[in-house]
């Protein structure tokens, strides 16, 4: 093994949890100077695996080896001094702190007294927020951030410490294109600098795009590490899934009846202006635009979260004043937030209570009591069609990996049966074979004559499951197009990012 | 360069500093109409009065600010107080002293006690803090626990009786600096002075708010989380402590069964000053704020001559409308 020198090299890891065993003796080596990408179903184990890399997971059996040394038992702040930090898939940062005490937490800097020096900290934090080019002061507090930006700040702080090693788990999972591509510039940087990176995504695109080197596990077992260039597609899904995965947006064309909703004139205070759509029965409405573009917040606001400064809300053609969620549900809405963590799960619940507990009503007897048996049916019945992975339904939510803490949210919201559906960044976390699946039940509510209102920063769903697209930039709607084979994803970015008319100028001259 | 980078620019919006301010506006209308019903009330000594009572479970209130922040919570400063009280009493009598409790004892400088009832504090709050990082039993059980284990303690030192008769060095900790600032309030506006650069400009401090905001992302961003808990309610007890000092310059005496249901006016006034109980929210000048509303409004019924039954009643509306006031929590996102 003398011919190669890895950075980082994990032999034989196994970790076990009461109930599962998350790895089953994996490997993984990681080049200095690479980026190194790790695939595979959710559940797989890859959060996992680099929990125990960063100190958080004590591996049950293994070795695990960096810059040639092997480690005996560390911590989380061992780790960091020894230069491996991560951008976790699953952490939320200190709320009510800014911008600047997230990204020094826990190594601000001091003054000659030792107290901490906040002109310092404020100067520091501006260097790192110009390298990701995010334009907030340091001193905004994180609870008034977007997800994105928050996950911006995530990448910043992990870059701040100058590590050998940085562990991307799903990055780019709350980020639009005009984000990850400054990600992606990064990375680049970062690398040229002989730094290592671990990048776990679930998008084939990003990792064709930036990786050198894919290692896959499937269920806990390590299947292989190949060089990006040489790994066909199609193998590479076949290596996660264990199968061959085909259609990926069963679009089914499906009767569409009268408008179901229409919002008019919605304005807020300052972020988004005159938003008005229609949305008819049976009909998927997709909204695309970057992050910031006040997508999240014109659901906000439809459902009562947010003041609005003006604006109707009609619902089968009657107008409705809609003040907060519960009147907006009573009404036959439905939504599913954008971020699970925030607004999602009840961590400490089970995975099935966590999915009825929007349907709770259907599921009481005459006398009130809860049908537990039937419960029990229903809940199965979705973990097995979009594949939870679970040791069974009683498992606490905040046990089980990202993706399928996502697909109990999805089945959440599809099981209220609502006459509208809000879906929020749905796939978000997703792997390539259950996306299909949910793509699928999606469409089926449409044909049974719902309205969908999905929000997707990726450009291919968007384009794949809607019937119209609405695009927003910085608050604005900039166009409500009719989906078809003609449309463009560059044509979609040009409304994304308001720069229409030199677009189709520069079509039109060809 | 660009001149983009957003400088901190102070905006004056009516709403947002309703909002943060909520509190002190509530304390600025009680004393306007606790003035304008009884003009007694502005003047210097009774506003000394006013401050001299809000100090001692003021000072309790400033320690448990850090632990509220943290997500947690200390029922035992009361009993603390008592503890330390008792035992800095006993080391603190005058040679005349009747019952005194260490009879062959000569006069002890008044360092003694002060250390003592200092050390007392912080080794409660810091039993308390370890079995909260290591056991991981909730906050409200293990102190709890030595909220009792103290009043025991306290009983059997002193023998279920007040240990009184202190040296004058002591009792001049409860007097007046020149014969008008009384030296309790001080103490209270050193230690508020204190604990703010404590909170606000050390580590330690940012520690408090991220453990309290999200314990796991301070754990994998490298905070030792176990030893800021023992930390914080070090801090706690040793404000405890402090308070048992100027509890016993004030009384002149310290009963066993002292400064019961101290702890939940001290809790009260954090609460009232804005911390939140769901953690990583929370300020030093909150927890002083907190502390004046409620002694203004003892000190205010009081001279209305309100009954003292009464009292009470009214006393536990104000509080809950107070906090109702203060909308920083209730408020909806724009
Ligand atoms: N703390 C825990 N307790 C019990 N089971 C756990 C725990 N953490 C993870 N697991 C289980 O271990 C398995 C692997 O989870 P992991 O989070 O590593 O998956 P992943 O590959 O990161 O998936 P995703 O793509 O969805 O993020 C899952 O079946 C999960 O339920
Ligand atoms: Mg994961």
């Amino acid at each position: 093994m003398a011919d190669e020198k890895y950075l980082l090299e994990m032999k034989n890891i196994v970790k076990t949890f009461p109930g599962v065993q998350a790895l089953k003796g994996v490997e993984l080596k990681v080049r200095p100077g690479e980026i190194h990408a790790l695939m595979g179903e959710n559940g797989a184990g890859k959060s996992t695996l680099m929990k125990c890399i960063a100190g958080i997971y004590r591996p049950t059996e293994g070795q695990i080896y960096f810059d040639g040394k092997l480690l005996g038992h560390y911590t989380t702040a061992d780790a960091l001094k020894m230069g491996i930090s991560m951008i976790h898939q699953e952490l939320s940062p200190v709320l009510y702190r800014s911008i600047m005490e997230n990204i020094w937490l826990g190594r601000e800097p001091l003054n000659a007294i030792g107290l901490v020096d906040h002109r310092k900290m404020y100067d520091l934090s501006m260097t790192v927020l110009k390298e990701i080019e995010l334009d907030e002061s340091p001193k905004t507090l994180m609870v008034s951030l977007t997800v994105a930006k928050m996950q911006m700040i995530e990448i910043a702080k992990a870059i701040s410490y100058n590590s050998k090693l940085i562990i991307m788990d799903e990055p780019t999972s709350a980020l639009t294109d005009k984000e990850v591509k400054q990600l992606y510039f990064i990375m680049r940087k970062l690398k040229a600098l002989g730094k290592s990176i671990i990048f776990i995504s679930h998008k084939l695109d990003e990792i064709y795009e930036i990786t050198d080197r894919i290692t896959i596990y499937r269920d806990g077992s390590y299947i292989g590490t190949e060089n990006t260039k040489d790994l066909k597609l199609e193998r590479l899904i076949n290596m996660m899934v264990g199968r061959d995965v085909n259609e990926m947006f069963p679009k089914v064309p499906c009767h569409i009846g009268e408008v179901k909703l229409e919002v008019r004139n919605l304005t807020h205070r300052r972020l988004f202006k005159n938003v008005s759509f229609t949305v008819r029965r049976g009909e998927i409405l997709g909204i695309a635009g970057l992050v910031g573009a006040g997508r999240t917040e014109v659901i906000e606001t439809i459902f009562g979260m947010r003041r609005k400064v003006g604006g109707e809300t009609f619902i089968d053609g009657k107008k409705v004043e809609i003040r907060n969620p519960r009147t907006a549900i009573a009404m036959g809405m439905a939504w599913l937030t954008e971020d699970r963590r925030q607004s999602g799960i009840f961590p400490m619940l089970s995975v099935q209570l966590n999915m009825a507990i929007a349907n709770i009503a259907k599921f009481l007897n005459r006398l009130g009591f809860l049908k537990e048996s039937y419960m029990n049916t229903v809940c199965d019945d979705y973990v097995r069609k979009i594949q939870v992975k679970t040791p069974s339904l009683s498992q606490r939510v905040e046990n089980l990996s990202g993706g399928n803490q996502q697909k109990v949210l999805v089945a959440r919201w599809l099981m209220t049966n609502p006459d509208i559906l809000f879906l929020d960044e749905p796939t978000r976390g997703i792997d390539v074979g259950t996306k299909a699946e949910i793509h699928r039940l999606i469409t089926t509510l449409a044909g049974e004559g719902k309205s969908i209102v999905m929000i997707s920063s990726e450009l291919p769903e968007v384009m794949g499951m809607s019937d119209r697209i609405m695009i927003m930039h910085q608050g604005k709607v900039t166009g409500i197009l009719d989906n078809s084979k003609a449309l463009t994803q560059g044509e979609l970015m040009a409304y994304a990012t308001n720069t229409m008319e030199e677009y189709h100028a520069a079509r039109g001259k060809e | 360069m660009t001149k983009t980078a957003a400088s901190p620019k102070i905006k004056i919006d009516p709403k947002q500093i309703a909002k943060k301010y909520g509190i002190v506006i509530v304390l600025i209308l009680m004393i306007l109409g606790l003035s304008i019903a009884e003009p007694a009330f502005l003047s210097p000594t009774n506003i000394f009065n006013v401050l001299t009572q809000t100090s001692i479970f003021g000072i309790m209130a400033l320690g448990l600010t850090f632990v509220i922040i943290s997500k947690g919570i200390d029922l035992s400063v009361g009993s603390v107080l008592a503890l330390s009280g008792v035992i800095a009493a006993s080391l603190g009598q005058t040679m005349a002293a009747t019952s005194k409790y260490y009879p062959n004892l000569a006069e002890l400088p008044v360092i003694v006690p002060i250390l003592a009832a200092l050390a007392v504090g912080a080794f409660c709050g810091a039993i308390s803090g370890f079995l909260i990082a290591k056991t991981k039993i909730p906050a409200f059980i293990a102190t709890l626990g030595m909220m009792t284990v103290a009043r025991g303690l306290a009983l059997i030192y002193s023998g279920g009786k007040p240990v009184s008769t202190l040296i004058p060095n002591l009792t001049v900790l409860g007097g007046k600096l020149f014969n008008v600032v009384p030296v309790p309030v001080i103490i209270y506006f050193v230690v508020i002075l204190i604990s703010s650069v404590l909170l606000n400009r050390t580590r330690f401090g940012k520690n408090v708010y991220a453990i309290g905001g999200n314990i796991t992302a301070a754990e994998v961003s490298g905070v030792n989380v176990s030893k800021n808990l023992v930390l914080i309610y070090t801090y706690c007890g040793l404000l405890a402590g402090l308070a048992a000092i100027v509890f016993a310059g004030r009384v002149g005496s310290v009963h066993p069964g002292a400064a019961s249901g101290y702890e939940l006016t001290a809790i009260a006034a954090t609460t009232i000053g804005g911390t939140s109980h769901s953690g990583g929210i929370g300020a030093i000048w909150g927890a002083f704020v907190g502390a004046l509303v409620l002694s203004v409004m003892r000190n205010g019924l009081t001279l209305l001559g309100v009954d003292a039954y009464w009292q009470q009643v009214v006393e536990g509306l104000i509080i809950v409308v107070a906090v109702i006031i203060d909308m920083r929590k209730n408020a909806k996102r724009d």
